[in-house]
């Protein structure tokens, strides 16, 4: 549970970690850029919990896993999206950030609405406004990948499953 | 119902005879190549991963190019654990400073991609090698590790959007415009998770490096990957670069293969386009911007960095100077490139005009070194992203063009059609 930060379309992964931070790979110190080439200093804003909300294409642009490194390490539970960049998307799954495709809830929820995500039942529930909103589930291949808590994970117990 | 070449290509890899869009399929990776970036990511998941081996050490590509030669201690730290990865792991394609290249202009140029081939890179333009008739596509790190590992991957089999392109380009248009063009057209999700298949009269007229610049960008309208099909020109030039021995599959799409769109342009009479801040999807013709002074210009990078760009740099570039104010910077994506600019004469062309030469490097193109922008200021760039920031300060500009808008913008000191300088 957590507040919603509204973003627009197209956020690009160099506003999520600008390109000069790319020589680091630890997630606590790719946590203190988080968002930092959207807005400087962004990462004073999130608590734990928190949830970004954007629109079209969010994580487009470079393949660096840095990106949702990043958002996952600054404690964002998940992002919601009208839809995601491919990479990207397939990053966050792989290292096991949330993140969900759905129009109803981007066009609801608003700045600050307090919201919460049950993966279970695949609904978005914005506790502020006393709404919910549906989502549909991953195709079984990818969920379990998500089950496992991330790609390294499912790789460890599948070994060469995959 | 047909197939198209990547739905063919992908077929192969998983063992099917027959896929089709939507479609989870494992498949076979053919290579699998990362970066100073992506690369140290990749190792520390890799590790955890509790592999003694990778599947494959010829087929496992790695090329110190981003931050090298090191342009920091932090980035000399993350080189010095992909030298060791390498050595440790007897990699056989590892290119460090002196032997690397840009490594989307590398690979193929050394042989290591061949057509009908299937390849992930832990960089989001290895889409690039779609221009010989390969799949390829970018990942992130933990993909890389899994691929390193396991020598195979899960892929969505995309659908696929067919462009075709009539009509012959005029000079001083470029395969550059025309995929700038296409972006702004089709805008920067016009492709997302799509497959980009570039057909048509201007593109068989087109030579492999506009090819490699076309499909280098097809990531900038969100697609999965861009692809050409091959034809005489692509077999030529895997014949001269086969170093590897490699196998070339020549997939083409069957004429009933489905398409999820199809563009038809007439590009007979495009202008030279450039992209404006902040979006590859912004963009005009060159002749429509109006003055716009510049403080920068950098021709370069995996996008434009061949000796085709080189070339027609040097050529408005010869017996002129650069404007004073306008620092020039011109990076050869590879060594052989150099080496051949260095031949031809380019390169003496570059320094008489009061250009910056340097050794292979992405440097400024993600704002790395080499060239970074202070506040206000303006580029004009040969490369491939013009996002906030992309190459420096979040209060700079970039505005991405072909060598020729960019090296015509240059000797002027503003934003400038090549028609004007010649
Ligand atoms: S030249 Fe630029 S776009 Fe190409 S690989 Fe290097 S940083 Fe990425």
């Amino acid at each position: 549970m957590g507040k919603a930060f509204i973003f627009g379309d197209n956020v690009d992964t160099d506003s999520i970690v600008p390109g000069r931070y790319l020589s680091v790979s630890d997630p606590q110190e790719l946590a203190k850029v988080c968002m930092e080439g959207y807005q400087l200093g962004f990462i004073s804003k999130i608590t734990a919990g928190d949830i970004f909300i954007a629109g079209k294409n969010f994580g487009c642009g470079s393949s660096r896993e840095h990106a949702p490194v990043s958002i996952k390490a600054a404690g964002v539970a998940c992002v919601i999206a009208q839809s995601f960049a491919r990479i990207f998307f397939r990053n966050a799954i792989n290292i096991g950030l949330p993140v969900v495709e759905s129009d109803a809830a981007i066009k609801d929820i608003e700045q600050g609405n307090v919201v919460v995500v049950d993966f279970e039942q695949g609904r978005i529930v914005n506790l502020t406004k006393l709404q919910s909103y549906s989502f549909a589930p991953y195709p079984p291949e990818i969920k379990a990948i998500i089950d496992c808590g991330g790609l390294v994970a499912y790789v460890q117990t599948h070994q060469i499953k995959i | 119902m047909g197939m198209t070449i990547t739905e063919k290509i992908l077929a192969f890899h998983a063992g099917k005879r027959y896929v089709e869009a939507g479609e989870l399929v494992t498949a076979k990776l053919d290579g699998v190549m990362f970066n100073d970036i992506s690369g140290p990511l990749a190792i520390i998941e890799y590790e955890k991963m509790n592999y003694q081996n990778v599947f494959d050490k010829e087929r496992i590509y790695i090329v110190l190019d981003h931050f090298t030669p090191n342009a920091n201690i932090k980035a000399a730290a993350q080189c010095r654990l992909l030298r060791r990865f390498a050595r440790d792991k007897q990699i056989k394609h590892f290119y460090d400073v002196g032997l690397m290249g840009i490594e989307h202009a590398l690979l193929p140029e050394q042989g290591l991609i061949a057509p009908g081939e299937l390849v992930i890179g832990g960089d989001s333009h290895t889409c690039t090698y779609g221009a010989l008739g390969a799949f390829s596509t970018g990942v992130g790190s933990t993909d890389l590790a899994a691929g390193m590992a396991l020598g195979k991957l899960w892929f969505k089999i995309p659908a696929s959007i067919k462009f075709s392109y009539q009509g012959k380009l005029s000079p001083f248009v470029t395969g550059k415009d025309l995929i700038l063009y296409t972006i702004g057209k089709i805008g920067v999700d016009g492709a997302l998770y799509k497959t980009m298949e570039f057909t048509g009269e201007a593109i068989q007229q087109l030579t492999m490096d506009s090819r490699f610049t076309m499909c280098n960008m097809a990531i900038e309208a969100g697609a999965k990957n861009g692809i050409v099909p091959p034809d005489q020109e692509t077999e030529r030039y895997f014949a001269q670069h086969n170093y590897c021995n490699r196998q070339a599959l020549f997939y083409q799409s069957d004429a009933d293969a489905k398409y999820s769109e199809i563009f038809e342009w007439e590009v007979s009479s495009l202008e030279p386009q450039i992209a404006m801040p902040h979006s590859p999807g912004n963009v005009k013709d060159v002749g429509e911007v109006g003055t716009i002074s510049i403080d920068q210009a950098i021709i370069g990078s995996c996008t434009n960095g061949r000796l085709e760009d080189l070339r027609a740099a040097a050529k408005l570039l010869q017996g002129k100077k650069v404007h004073p104010y306008v620092r020039t910077i011109i990076i050869p994506a590879t060594q052989s490139i150099y080496r051949q600019a260095i031949k031809e004469g380019l390169v003496d062309i570059f320094v008489e005009a009061g250009c910056a030469v340097s050794t292979p490097t992405c440097g400024p193109c993600f704002g790395g070194h080499m060239g970074v922008l202070a506040e206000g200021e303006r580029a004009v760039s040969t490369t491939n992203r013009n996002f906030i920031g992309r190459m420096g300060h979040p209060a700079s500009e970039v505005y991405l063009a072909s060598p020729l808008v960019a090296a015509a913008s240059a000797i002027t000191g503003k934003i400038t059609h090549p028609q004007e300088v010649r």
